[in-house]
C-alpha cells in the first residue's frame, strides 16, 4: 500500500474531531433511519427500486433519447455526451455566449466528478456553491468528504474561522449565527447570478422532467432566480416512468438523512417564465462518462442502481473511522470506491478497495440493493488480474495451495512460536500472520492440531454422519472448538467424519483477489468433503461456511470454471452452519440441553458472515437462552469486530479502533461472557480482551453449548 | 383522518398548522397574524401575496389596503419582504408536505425569499401521499411542480439541525375548509 495512502489513514484515525463527529453521527443515524422507515416494508421497497433502476440501466440509450425528446418538446435544450471535457466546454460556451460573470450552484456530485468549478474559474467566471456544506468546503479549499454531507469532517470552530475571514468580522462558533451569516452572505450572490447550475436526483424519460431535492432551499433559488439554468445529470439517474419518482423519493430521504421527505422537492419539466416575462434558457446535459460501459458489464451493471443516498457510508465501520478524504476527491465510501474505479480509473481504486473489510453492513442498508462488498471484491480480482499478485502474497498462496506444505508449516510454527507464548497468547505468529500491532494478542498455534486430536476421539457408532469442515483456525488454533462440536453431534446421534484432505477454504486468497488460488482450494475441498457419504457438511466458522455454501460457486463463475460447478452446488446444498444445525436437532428432539440451569448474563456478538450472508442471528441466541444464559444485547451487536481475515494485518490502524469500539460495547453490558459463532471473531475479540485486561470471557457458542448438552 | 395525519407530520418538521371553516375566518386570522408580527411598509416588514384564486373581490381590496401587503410581486419586493403568502393546492398526509404548480415565478419567489411563508390550503386538497399527487398532475402542464415540507433547514455544521438557511425560517399553513379545491 502506498505510504501516502497509509499516511492519510493515520491522519484520519488520529483526528479526534473527525472520528468523534462521524462516530456520533453514525450511531444516531441508525436509530433515526429505523424510525423513518417505520411501517414501511424496506425489502419490498428496495426490490422495486432495484428493478426499476436495473431496467433503466439496461436501456440507457433508449431512455436518454426518450428523455431528450420529451425535455426538448417541453422547451429545454438537451446535450448528450460521453466525455467530461465536452461537458465542461459546453457549459463554458453557454456561459460565454450569454456573457455570464457569476454562477450559483446547488450541490451536484456530477460537477465534482468532472472538476467543473476550477475549469470555469480559470476562464474568469465566478462560481459560488450555495449548499451550506459545499460552500464551507469551497471556502476551505477542500473536497467533499461525504456525498450528502460534504463538510461533515469540519468543526463549528473551523467553520467560524472561515466565515470570520469571509465577512471580516470575528464570529463565535454559535451555529445558528453561522447559518445566518451564510444566508445573508449568499443572498446577494443568488440575486446577482447570471446562471444557475444544478445536478439532478432523478431524470424521468417519459416526461423529460428532472427532480431536485434540497433541505436548504438553495436548488429552488438556483433554478428560479438566474435566467439560465443548466442541469448536469449522469445518465444513471434516468428512470422511465414519472410515477416511479414517488418510489425513489420514498427511500432516498429516509436513507440519506432519515427524513420522510426533504424540505424541498422540485420536479422541473422544461423552462419556466422569468419575472420579466421572458423564458428561462434551460439546458440539460446527459453525461455518460463510462456509465454505458458499466451497464454493459454483467457484474458492475448493478452499481447503476445507486440512488446516491450515501447510507452505505453511514453504516460502514471503516468510513465512520476514516471519513471521506481517504477515499479520494469525489466519491467516497464503498460505492465511491466502485464509482472511482469506473468514472476515474481502475488503478485509482488500488489502495481504497483495500479499505473494505467485507462486513456487508452497506449491502443490508442499500436502497438500490447493490452488493457493494461483492463488487469491491470484483475490483480486487480485476486489479490482481491486471497487475498480478504481489510477490509476498504469491509465496504465501503457493504455500496455502499446497496442503501438505501448508499444514507442515503450521505445525512447524507451533513449535517456533512456543518461546513467545505467554499464557494462551503469543505476540507474533510466523507466516503471514506477521506484522502485528498492539491492542490484540494472538493465539498460539496449537501444539496438537485438531486433525491429530481427531484420530484419538472415540465416537459411538451412529446411523447418521456429518462431515466436519474445520477451517484453518479451528484446526490449528482452536482445536477445542472442534472437539466441542463432536461432543454435541455425538449426543444427537450423529457421527462426525473429518476428511484429512480438506484444506484452506480459499477465503484469504479470494478476499485478496487471487481467484485462481481460491479456485484450486475450492476444488481440493470439494473432492475431500464430498468424498465420503454424509447427510451434512458442518462448519463452526461462518467465513468457511460462506465459502462452502456460496463462494465456491461464485469463484467458479468468475473464473469460468464449469467442470466442478455441479459438485460445488452439491456441496453448497449440504453445507450448514453449526448453530442452524443444532437448532434443528434441538427442535426435532434429538438433542436436549440441561434443564433449569442459571448461567447468568451473556452477550452475543453477531459475526458479519453469519448474520448478513447466512442470515443467522436468532438461532445462537435462542440456544444460549435455552441453555440457561440470560442474553443481554450489546450496542451495535452486529457491527464488525475489525478482524476481516488478513485485513487486521494489513490495516491494523483501522482494525484496531473498530475492535476497541466492540470491546467497549461488550464491556458496557456488564456480562461476564461474550459468545460468538466465529473463531476469527474469537481470535480478534479474545486477543483484544486479553490486552485490555478486562475480565470478560470470550467463547465460541459451540464451547458453551457443549458444556450444557445432556 | 388524513388532515390529522398531515398535521402531526407537518408539525414534526416544525411547520405551524391551523384550520378554519370559512375563508373569512382564515383571513381574519391571517391579518391578525401579520399585524402581530409587525407587517408594514418598512424594509423587511412587508408581505408579498402571489396570485391565486383566493382571496377574491372585496376581500382582496381590503387586504391590499393593509399597509405593507402587496399583490404585485417582483423579485425585488419578494427579496425585501418578511412575509410571503401563497395558495398551495395540495397537502400530502404521509409526509406533511405541501404541493403546488409553481410554474409562475411569483409562486416560487414568495415561498422562497421571505423569512416567513404562509400557505393557504383547501382542506379538500389533502391527499394521502406522493403517488396520489403524481397521478393527478401532468408534467406537461406543470413545468415546475414544487413540494414543500417544513421550513428551510440544514445540518451541515456538525450535524446540528438549524432552521432557515436559504429559504423561509417559518412555514405557517392555514387550511380553509370552504375553499374549493381543483380536485
Ligand atoms: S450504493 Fe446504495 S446505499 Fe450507497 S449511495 Fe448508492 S443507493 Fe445509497
Ligand atoms: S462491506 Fe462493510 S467495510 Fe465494506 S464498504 Fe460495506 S460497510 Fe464498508
Amino acid at each position: 500500500m502506498a505510504t501516502e495512502f497509509k499516511e492519510s489513514i493515520n491522519r484520519a484515525v488520529n483526528n479526534p474531531n473527525l472520528t468523534g463527529a462521524l462516530g456520533k453521527f453514525s450511531e444516531a443515524y441508525k436509530v433515526n433511519r429505523a424510525k423513518a422507515y417505520e411501517g414501511i416494508d424496506f425489502e419490498e421497497l428496495r426490490g422495486r427500486i432495484a428493478d426499476l433502476k436495473s431496467d433503466a440501466a439496461s436501456r440507457l440509450d433508449e431512455l436518454s433519447e426518450q428523455f431528450a425528446r420529451n425535455a426538448e418538446a417541453a422547451g429545454a435544450t438537451v446535450f448528450r455526451t460521453n466525455d467530461p471535457a465536452k461537458v465542461r466546454e459546453y457549459i463554458l460556451k453557454v456561459a460565454q455566449d450569454n456573457n455570464v460573470k457569476t454562477i450559483v450552484k446547488s450541490k451536484s456530485m456530477a460537477t465534482e466528478e468532472i472538476h467543473l468549478n476550477p475549469y470555469l474559474e480559470k476562464a474568469g467566471i465566478q462560481v459560488g456553491e450555495t449548499d451550506l456544506g459545499e460552500w464551507i468546503i469551497q471556502l476551505a479549499g477542500q473536497t467533499p468528504s461525504h456525498m450528502v454531507m460534504p463538510a461533515i469532517h469540519m468543526t463549528k470552530e473551523e467553520v467560524s474561522d472561515l466565515f470570520s475571514k469571509e465577512i471580516n468580522e470575528r464570529l463565535t462558533s454559535d451555529i445558528p449565527r453561522l447559518v445566518k451569516v451564510a444566508r445573508e452572505k449568499l443572498r446577494p450572490t443568488f440575486l446577482a447570478a447570471d446562471m444557475g447550475i444544478s445536478g439532478g436526483n432523478i431524470a424521468v424519460a417519459e416526461t423529460g422532467s428532472i427532480v431536485l431535492m434540497t433541505n436548504e432551499g438553495n436548488a429552488r433559488l438556483v433554478t428560479s432566480l438566474p435566467k439560465i439554468h443548466i442541469a448536469l445529470v449522469g445518465i444513471e439517474k434516468l428512470i422511465e416512468k414519472f410515477a416511479d419518482v414517488a418510489t425513489i423519493l420514498k427511500a432516498l430521504p429516509r436513507s440519506a438523512t432519515a427524513q420522510l421527505l426533504t424540505s424541498y422537492v422540485s420536479i422541473i419539466t422544461g423552462p419556466t417564465p422569468n419575472p420579466d416575462g421572458s423564458m428561462k434558457d434551460m439546458h440539460i446535459i446527459l453525461m455518460d462518462n463510462r456509465r454505458s460501459e458499466m451497464a454493459a458489464d454483467p457484474k458492475f451493471k448493478q452499481a447503476l442502481q445507486c440512488i446516491r443516498c450515501a447510507s452505505c457510508l453511514n453504516v460502514c465501520p471503516v468510513y465512520r473511522l476514516v471519513g471521506g478524504h481517504v477515499f479520494g476527491k469525489v466519491y467516497t465510501g464503498g460505492i465511491g470506491t466502485i464509482l472511482t474505479a469506473w468514472f476515474d480509473e481502475l488503478k485509482k481504486s488500488e489502495d481504497i478497495q483495500g479499505l473494505c473489510i467485507q462486513c456487508g453492513a452497506c449491502k443490508d442498508a442499500c436502497p438500490g440493493k447493490i452488493d457493494i462488498p461483492d463488487l469491491i471484491m470484483e475490483l480486487r480480482r480485476r486489479l490482481v488480474k491486471e497487475q498480478g499478485v504481489p510477490l509476498l502474497q504469491k509465496t504465501i498462496y503457493s504455500v496455502v495451495n499446497n496442503r501438505t506444505l501448508f499444514h507442515g508449516m503450521l505445525r512447524a510454527a507451533s513449535l517456533a512460536g512456543k518461546p513467545f507464548t505467554s499464557g494462551k497468547f503469543i505476540r507474533h505468529l510466523p507466516l503471514f500472520l506477521a506484522d502485528l500491532t498492539d491492542g490484540r494478542s494472538l493465539p498460539a498455534i496449537a501444539e496438537v492440531p485438531f486433525r491429530d486430536r481427531f484420530k484419538k476421539i472415540v465416537q459411538p457408532k451412529s446411523k447418521e454422519r456429518a462431515v466436519f469442515y474445520a477451517g484453518c483456525l479451528i484446526d490449528f488454533a482452536y482445536p477445542e472448538m472442534g472437539e466441542a462440536l463432536i461432543k454435541i453431534m455425538n449426543k444427537a446421534g450423529i457421527e462426525v467424519i473429518f476428511p484429512e484432505d480438506q484444506t484452506c477454504c480459499g477465503a484469504p486468497a479470494r478476499y485478496n483477489g487471487a481467484y485462481e488460488v481460491a479456485e484450486k482450494n475450492a476444488i481440493d475441498n470439494i473432492k475431500a468433503l464430498l468424498g465420503v457419504e454424509a447427510t451434512y457438511v458442518i462448519s463452526a466458522c461462518p467465513t468457511c461456511t460462506v465459502a462452502l455454501a456460496h463462494e465456491f460457486i461464485s469463484t467458479f463463475e468468475s473464473v469460468g470454471q464449469t467442470e466442478w460447478m455441479p459438485r460445488a452446488k452439491e456441496l453448497a446444498a449440504k453445507t450448514v452452519d453449526f448453530s442452524t444445525l443444532v437448532t434443528k436437532l434441538v427442535d426435532e428432539g434429538r438433542l436436549s440441553l440441561k434443564e433449569g440451569q442459571k448461567l447468568g448474563a451473556i452477550t452475543y456478538h453477531d459475526s458479519c458472515h453469519l448474520k448478513r450472508t447466512l442470515k443467522v442471528s436468532e438461532q445462537p441466541r435462542e440456544l444460549l437462552s435455552k441453555a440457561g444464559y440470560e442474553v443481554t444485547e450489546m450496542f451495535e451487536c452486529d457491527t464488525c469486530c475489525g478482524m476481516g481475515g488478513s485485513y487486521s494485518l494489513k490495516l491494523p490502524e483501522i482494525s484496531g479502533p473498530i475492535l476497541q469500539r466492540k470491546l467497549k460495547n461488550i464491556k458496557e453490558t456488564g456480562a461476564p461472557v461474550v459468545a460468538m459463532d466465529c473463531p476469527g471473531c474469537v481470535m480478534q475479540i479474545r486477543g483484544g480482551m486479553d490486552q485490555d485486561g478486562a475480565k470478560v470471557e470470550v467463547r465460541h457458542t459451540v464451547e458453551l453449548l457443549a458444556e450444557q448438552v445432556r | 383522518m388524513l388532515y390529522e395525519q398531515f398535521k402531526v407530520r407537518a408539525e414534526a418538521v416544525s411547520a405551524e398548522v391551523h384550520r378554519f371553516a370559512t375563508g373569512d375566518m382564515a383571513l381574519e386570522y391571517l391579518t391578525g397574524f401579520l399585524r402581530n408580527e409587525g407587517v408594514s411598509d418598512a424594509p423587511h416588514c412587508s408581505a408579498v401575496w402571489a396570485d391565486g384564486s383566493f382571496p377574491a373581490g372585496t376581500e382582496r381590496e381590503l387586504l391590499g389596503a393593509v399597509p405593507g401587503v402587496t399583490f404585485d410581486v417582483t423579485r425585488e419586493r419578494a427579496a425585501q419582504a418578511r412575509f410571503g403568502i401563497s395558495r398551495m393546492e395540495w397537502a400530502l398526509a404521509d409526509t406533511g408536505s405541501l404541493a403546488q404548480n409553481s410554474t409562475a415565478i411569483d409562486q416560487r419567489l414568495v415561498s422562497s425569499l421571505p423569512t416567513i411563508h404562509i400557505a393557504l390550503v383547501p382542506t379538500s386538497g389533502v391527499l394521502p401521499d406522493m403517488p396520489a399527487l403524481l397521478s393527478r398532475v401532468n408534467p406537461k402542464e406543470y413545468a415546475y411542480l414544487a413540494m414543500i415540507t417544513g421550513p428551510s433547514r440544514t445540518a451541515d455544521i456538525e450535524r446540528v439541525l438549524t432552521i432557515g438557511v436559504h429559504g423561509p425560517k417559518r412555514l405557517v399553513i392555514i387550511f380553509v375548509d370552504e375553499l374549493g379545491g381543483e380536485n
